[in-house]
């Protein structure tokens, strides 16, 4: 009934989101039935084959789960969709499968074989979900499935996907811990790898599935104290926490000697130590034993890479390092967090709520660390309770006799508040304060005493319990306060209180004699109506009273006694019993009538008021177990120092056997620095922190961070050069290009250094680097094609703008290319290990109309890039540039267009292959407002046009650049080329070997890739060389004129290797030319990419038989 | 580590819910019910609840509960800072994070927090890398959307996701290039009775709205760069360039972000820029009081006080006020017990007075504390910690950008107990 309207309404109303119609059902009567004819309609749109409608299903569906709606009948209609094109769609659909898979679990196998299909794909953000996904559902069966995918994503190209794969560990270990083993495996993988994005996902795995095995953090221990600074915010949390652990097992405590002094002094925070070591001698014995403490560099390193996290916006992040160093940093330097930590109560009040938390803990065992933030904890009458009271335990905890008076007058203010909670808790810090510091006890107690005059009946009542505590101190002295105390039984109605002041008066009847017979009567009176704790009391009262004075209160006893006997409680029942037997002596009675009076007026020891957060610090602080003071689920126990220092050269990086030879060693420190924030990367525990602190810190400074030059920076360009050169010197191979380039740089550094180094200038002389770039790069141009990109690379290191860490590898690269079969010989080639690199940072599109390529590459330089952003793909090597035809000049109306291939990384986007496009107007009148408009392109094509260019006056001609992401197909980009006037219709078709951009890649890993790229994926063919083609040179150049791709050094004389990465997927092509006797020779092309492959070998067989 | 979220309306209703590993029961959140109802105030909430199976944490921002589920033992910070950080980007996706906003773009909302966790684990929380994954939601888009068939979801891995400046994207474009820098400084000050400085310090902060094109490389520099006591930064800025030469360095994000928060080191004597002249009483027996208070300027650099409102929380007692205003208008919520005197704009030579009865209810006590008065004020272009930005140095790209900087000082938390 209410069902067909609300259907015919939601048809109509579905371009609005559909969620809350889905909120208010209509009667519950017509649910079921509205239900199923809702999903109906559901179902229908998702088997629609229209995208939209498609589309407009799962986001009402989305809604729905959203919302908590079931909406798991429709699974079988939404499965089907897994594979559809549109990506929205596909989104939607894993939301849903991820919801429900684990109840459908085996509809849910349908989609196995998409993510399967996915995981291949060369869009490493279609790889990284399809493996999101999959580790996902929770569906057990698929554990094979997902476990293989985990391994093959460990050790994809894409750190994105490596990351993924770290994400998807701890899935899988919970879906099935029997892989645990298997697991380790790739944790231990990943957790080698040295690039940023992986690191704090990997030790997230880490945690989760094997904690315990701290061994296999040795090995990366330096690395992630160097990679820290770079991680992701959440990543770093999960760093830092793991490396307090990491550091409690493997260094000594740098506080040993001062704890042994303490111990004897603060038994309390050692004493579970002390039982240990029973003997005192021995102690003694093992202190002078000990050597003077000398911190593990590698101590030194961690607390050095965290301190400046202490800056982070990210809370969290600030409070990991203040932990860190609450629980490793020598006494000294502890006091370095406060300040950061203070700062953090600025922020939201949950946050405030965690770090006042810890601060507690931490003000307990370093008070002096707070202390000058004394007045940051000062409470506002606009805080929420529970952040007040915290801030007075902080409070309380930094009191001492200096500060106490301003702390007491600013107690006074706090009593006045409106908040009674927070009065109370102010009272009972009062009171805290009283016994901790015995000079202001009667002062307290005073204004306590005047507290109980106050008007509100919690006040006094908590004055009454706190000043019940503070008397049992020192009871003689006060008999006129108990006094006072006894006359308030009248007024006070709060049960602690008058319990409190009823067991002050059993307690020292002897100093109010008159007194406590005659509360003892009135309490008698109203015992009935008393609450428990207060009957229990008045027995207690009425019993020591009969011990001390049975005349006067004989009956009195009695008859509370009797009340008592009667009570609905059982407790009160008991004790009546229990002391009626004691203190009457019947016949039956025994022995221990006679200690009566020993048993309830015993000396009874003060009370200790103390801390709520005392040795809480046994807890990892900062941890949930820390904040609930209760050992949550998976919480790793922070252990305690060990007493010998476990080996220290566990955490040494092994050296490969090939950087014994000693100046490659220092080269491959040169090559490695940059990519780490700090200079000490690999090398061993010789190079300690602390043995040179300045030149390190400087060092630090210039190579560390995420790109921290800049060119006003002097040390910085300075040190640069010094680290270039120093290089080029090292290389023995010193060909004369090479020193005249450093002559050239040491000009170039001379004059900078000379001129005034105002900031103001900076830009000018910027232009001027710039101008001498331009200058330089034609000429490189015309000379040899290397020699040309040698000098990009060059000008690169020296550019102002561009980060230390870009450099130095681009020269050591464009050197190795140029001896490739000299000395240098293949095995230092693997000095540089390809997954180290991401794909090359955006770069600036240039943004005026008309600018030549050479700019653009200039410009190249000139981008500021990252450390670890180093190009991972070579400047192109150059075979003669063919130009090709985009429109002829009968055809365009006299204005004639060329293309090219530059063979130059696309500025702006990797994925795309950069077009030179030549433009000249035969026309005799202007051109205007040239542009690029309506590509038709495929699917996953994408076109970045060359800026508008404005005007080409006739003869002219303009040279610009295009970018275009043919999505590694040879299918041509259509698109249309307006002037004013026209549109030309003009499709660029890219050969095959220009989809490509050449890698840099050992000979070992060019064999290990082959290894992994066999069977359907190798493509041979054999062919006859011609005799023209039958030299190295020859060979080389035409394979590398028919494809983009670079020479991989080679071992055996008649062979010749090239590597090549596709643009767009960055997926591997490796070229095997082999040449046996004569003119036979054998071609062998390993592509993931069969289509590519095939094409490759025709294309370059052709070039080679030409 | 997080298990699952669930945002909760003031009212008490789950508007939305979303599991990153198997499914929570909504029952989870009676507990969490159950802690409110027990702290009457939404503020005192505790932000970490135990129970038996699971951990709550939660936070509360604009009027919404957001409630994540914990299974394991996890730094509550961090789950703390996320939750934030969600609630800034609904914040910055919508232009609220209001419950209307997320339950009409609730698709958006779940392939936003889809994207920001992986198994519970923070994936992606950079604002820029969100925007090209999921763009936001306009009303040019929807349509655009709605006639080509495309769709709101990006189809290739963002550029900042791999490179080592995830909080840029590339290929930022504008016609325009800008840099505005807003120096905003806050007064955080308690002043006594008689009208002395109980505490006070600077917190500053500078926020940026950045609009360049390319990859531009800035470098701000101040005159007076030791001033700044304790600072914290986006991640953007180069820290070690900071210690060296007290320089702030950086690559910017795209758009509007803080880029540093400061602290002026509390040993300078912070210039207190109003002073408050007040007589409050409650005379004993008796159904009223009196009520008189004067804001005048104090050192505020031949600068304008101006935006002064000053709200005064009344004991409960206090039934209804009587009172003129020489300036501004003033209101009393009789429920709330809440003062609120928009004073304006200080003229030195006509010092703002607020004066009157207070009217008690008849019987009870009189309140034995006087309420505190907080004061919020706003000095414009003037840094009151005298910070000075010195230049602003743009590397990398070759146009000329338009800079501009901006001094406010406000009062943060001024209160002046009576």
């Amino acid at each position: 009934m209410a069902a067909s309207p609300a259907y015919g309404e939601e048809k109509g109303g579905s371009s609005s989101l559909g969620e809350p119609e889905y909120g208010h059902d209509p009667a519950s009567g017509g649910i079921f039935a509205s239900d199923y004819k809702r999903h109906d309609d559901l179902k229908e749109m998702l088997d629609s084959n229209k995208d939209s409608l498609k589309l407009e299903a799962m986001k009402r569906i989305v809604a729905m789960i959203a919302r908590g709606k079931n909406a798991s009948d429709l699974f079988p209609a939404v499965v089907k969709n897994v594979a559809c094109k549109n990506i929205e769609v596909k989104k939607l659909v894993y939301v849903y499968l991820v919801r429900y898979a684990e109840e459908q679990q085996d509809l849910a196998l349908l989609s196995i074989s998409t993510f399967q299909r996915g995981l291949k794909d060369p869009n490493q953000l279609i790889r990284a979900s399809a493996l999101r996904v999959l580790s996902s559902i929770r569906v057990p069966i698929i554990v094979p499935i997902m476990m293989l995918a985990i391994k093959e994503a460990a050790s994809d190209m894409s750190p994105y996907v490596r990351k993924t794969a770290a994400h998807a560990i701890p899935k899988l270990y919970s879906l099935d811990s029997d892989q645990k083993d298997q697991l380790i495996e790739v944790i231990e993988k990943l957790l080698a790898d040295k690039t940023t994005l992986v690191a704090g996902s990997v030790v997230m795995a880490f945690e989760e599935v094997c904690p315990e095995r701290i061994d296999l953090i040795h090995k990366n221990y330096r690395k992630l104290c160097n990679l820290l600074i770079d991680v992701e915010e959440w990543g770093q949390v999960v760093i830092i926490n793991m490396l307090t652990r990491y550091a409690r097992t493997q260094f000594l405590s740098p506080n040993q000697n001062e704890s042994l002094l303490e111990e004897s002094a603060e038994k309390a925070f050692y004493g579970s130590e002390e039982e240990d070591t029973k003997d005192a001698k021995a102690e003694a014995a093992s202190l002078a034993k000990r050597k003077p403490y000398v911190m593990d560099p590698d101590h030194r390193l961690l607390l050095r890479n965290t301190k400046p996290l202490l800056q982070s916006r990210n809370a969290a992040v600030v409070m990991a390092v203040a932990q860190l160093y609450f629980h490793l940093a020598p006494k000294a330097e502890v006091g370095v967090i406060a300040k950061a930590l203070v700062r953090l109560l600025r922020s939201h009040s949950e946050v405030q709520y965690v770090v006042l938390q810890n601060v507690a803990t931490m003000s307990i065992k370093r008070r002096g660390m707070f202390e000058p933030y004394l007045k940051s904890f000062y409470i506002r009458s606009t805080d929420p309770t529970q952040i007040k009271i915290l801030k007075l335990e902080v409070l309380t905890n930094l009191a001492n006799e200096t500060n106490i008076s301003t702390i007491l007058r600013e107690f006074q203010t706090y009593i006045r508040s409106m908040d009674k909670d927070f009065v109370a808790a102010t009272i009972q810090a009062i009171g805290r304060c009283a016994t901790n510091i015995g000079k202001v006890r009667d002062t307290c107690l005073n204004g306590l005493v005047q507290l109980l005059s106050n008007r509100d009946e919690l006040v006094v009542a908590e004055s009454v319990v706190v000043i019940k505590k503070l008397l049992q101190m020192q009871p003689a002295q006060h008999s006129e306060i108990i006094k006072h105390m006894a006359k308030l039984t009248d007024n006070i109605q709060v049960p602690m209180a008058r319990a409190s002041i009823l067991w002050l008066i059993g307690e020292y009847c002897e100093h109010v004699p008159k007194i406590a017979p005659d509360v003892l009567r009135k309490m008698a009176k109203s015992f009935t109506n008393e609450e428990d704790i207060v009957k229990l009391q008045v027995i207690n009262l009425a019993a020591k009273l009969y011990l001390t004075n049975s005349k006067q209160s004989k009956l009195l006893t009695q008859y509370v006694l009797n009340l008592a006997k009667y009570d609905q409680n059982y407790d009160i029942r008991d004790r009546a019993r229990f002391i009626r037997q004691l203190i009457v002596p019947t016949e039956k009675s025994g022995a221990l009538n006679k200690y009566a009076k020993k048993l309830f007026l015993a000396q009874k020891p003060a009370p200790i008021l103390e801390s709520s957060f005392k040795d809480r610090d046994h807890f990892q602080l900062g941890s949930l177990s820390h904040l609930l003071n209760a050992k949550a689920v998976g919480y790793q126990e922070l252990p305690d120092w060990p007493d010998e220092a476990p080996d220290p050269s566990v955490r040494n990086v092994e050296v490969p056997e090939w950087t014994k030879c000693t100046s490659r060693e220092k080269r491959k420190d040169k090559v490695e620095k940059p990519f780490y924030s700090d200079s000490e990367g690999e090398s061993g525990p010789t190079e300690s922190a602390d043995s040179e602190p300045e030149s390190d810190s400087e060092e630090s400074g210039s190579s560390s961070s995420s790109g921290t030059s800049s060119s006003s920076s002097e040390e910085e360009d300075e040190e640069e050069e010094e680290g270039g050169s120093e290089e080029q010197s090292e290389d023995k191979e010193g060909e004369e290009e090479e020193e005249e380039k450093r002559k050239k740089k040491k000009e170039k550094g001379g004059p900078r250094k000379a001129s005034p180094r105002s900031v103001g200038s900076e830009e000018e002389e910027e232009a001027e680097g710039k101008k001498v770039k331009k200058a330089a790069g034609p000429q490189g141009k015309k000379g040899h094609a290397e020699s040309s990109s040698e000098e990009a690379s060059a000008s690169e290191s020296s550019s102002s703008g561009s980060d230390s860490g870009t450099e130095a590898p681009t020269v050591v690269e464009a050197k190795r290319r140029k001896i490739p079969s000299s000395k240098a010989g293949p095995k230092e080639i693997s000095l540089l290990d390809l997954d180290d690199f991401t794909p090359p940072p955006p770069q600036p599109v240039p943004s005026s109309s008309i600018i030549s390529t050479s700019l653009v590459t200039d410009l190249e330089g000139l981008t500021l890039t990252d450390t670890s952003l180093a190009p991972a793909l070579l400047s192109p090597a150059f075979g003669a540039v063919r130009t090709y035809e985009l429109l002829h000049r009968m055809a365009g109306e006299g204005l004639s267009v060329e293309y090219c291939f530059s063979r130059r990384p696309f500025p702006g986007d990797p994925h795309m292959v950069a077009v030179q496009i030549q433009i000249s107007n035969n026309t005799d009148a202007e051109v205007k407002s040239l542009r690029v408009s309506e590509p038709k392109l495929l699917a996953g094509m994408r076109i970045q046009e060359f800026p508008e260019i404005e005007s080409l006056a006739p003869g002219d001609t303009a040279s610009v650049v295009m970018g275009i992401d043919f999505c590694d197909s040879t299918q041509a980009a259509n698109f249309q080329l307006c002037t004013h006037t026209r549109h030309f219709y003009v499709s660029i078709q890219p050969p095959v070997g220009e989809l490509m951009a050449p890698v840099f890649m050992s000979e070992n890993e060019f064999r290990k890739e082959q290894g992994k790229l066999t069977g359907m994926s190798e493509i041979t063919e054999k062919l006859t060389l011609p005799e023209k083609c039958r030299s190295d040179h020859a060979i080389v150049q035409q394979v590398t004129s028919a494809a983009n791709v670079g020479r991989v050094p080679c071992g055996a004389d008649n062979e010749y290797r090239f590597a090549a990465k596709t643009v767009t997927s960055g997926s591997l092509v490796l070229i095997t030319l082999e040449w046996r006797e004569g003119a036979a020779a054998q071609l062998t092309v390993n592509s993931e990419k069969m289509v590519i492959g095939t094409m490759l070998v025709k294309d370059i067989i052709q070039a080679l038989a030409q | 580590m997080i298990h699952s979220l669930f945002l909760i309306n003031c009212s008490g209703d789950i508007f939305l819910e979303k599991h990153w590993k198997s499914v929570v029961s909504q029952s989870v959140c009676d507990y969490f019910f159950e802690a409110q109802e027990k702290a009457i105030d939404v503020e005192n909430v505790p932000p970490v609840i135990s129970t038996p199976l699971h951990y709550l944490i939660s936070i509360y921002r604009d009027k919404i509960f957001f409630v994540s589920v914990i299974q394991t033992e996890v730094p509550p910070l961090f789950v703390i800072e996320f939750l934030h950080r969600v609630a800034d980007t609904f914040q910055d996706y919508f232009g609220e994070c209001s419950e209307t906003a997320i339950k009409d773009n609730v698709v958006i909302v779940y392939e936003l927090l889809e994207e920001m966790l992986d198994n519970g684990f923070p994936l992606a929380t950079e604002s820029n890398i969100l925007k090209e994954l999921i763009k936001p939601p306009t009303i040019l888009r929807s349509v655009v959307n709605s006639i080509t068939g495309s769709s709101n979801v990006g189809d290739t891995l963002p550029t900042g996701q791999l490179s080592n400046i995830p909080w840029r994207r590339a290929g930022v474009k504008y016609t325009n290039n800008e840099a505005y820098f807003d120096v905003i400084e806050e007064i955080d000050a308690i002043i006594d009775k008689s009208g002395s400085t109980v505490f006070a310090e600077i917190q500053g902060v500078i926020d940026s709205c950045i609009k360049l094109s390319g990859m531009p490389d800035l470098s701000l520099s101040f005159m007076n760069p030791r001033l700044l006591d304790d600072v914290s930064f986006h991640p953007c800025i180069r820290f070690k360039r900071w210690e060296s030469e007290r320089v702030l360095s950086f690559i910017p994000p795209d758009g509007n972000f803080r880029l540093i928060s400061y602290r002026v080191s509390s040993q300078n004597l912070v210039a207190i820029p109003v002073y408050v002249k007040h007589l409050i009483s409650f005379k004993e027996n008796s159904s009223s009081g009196r009520f008189d208070v004067t804001i005048g300027p104090k050192q505020n650099m031949g600068k304008t006080v101006e935006g002064v409102v000053m709200t005064v929380h009344m004991p409960k007692a206090v039934l209804n006020m009587n009172l003129t205003a020489t300036q501004g208008s003033y209101t009393f919520d009789p429920v709330t017990k809440v003062l609120a005197w928009d004073v304006g704009k200080i003229t030195p030579q006509k010092l703002p007075n607020l004066k009157g009865i207070v009217n008690l209810q008849s019987g009870a006590p009189k309140p034995e504390e006087n309420p505190s008065l907080n004061i919020q004020f706003k000095i414009q272009q003037l840094a009151i910690s005298g910070l000075k930005v010195n230049r602003l140095d743009m590397y990398g790209e070759k146009y000329k950008p338009f800079k501009g900087v901006k001094y406010i000082t406000k009062a943060g938390k001024f209160q002046v107990r009576t």
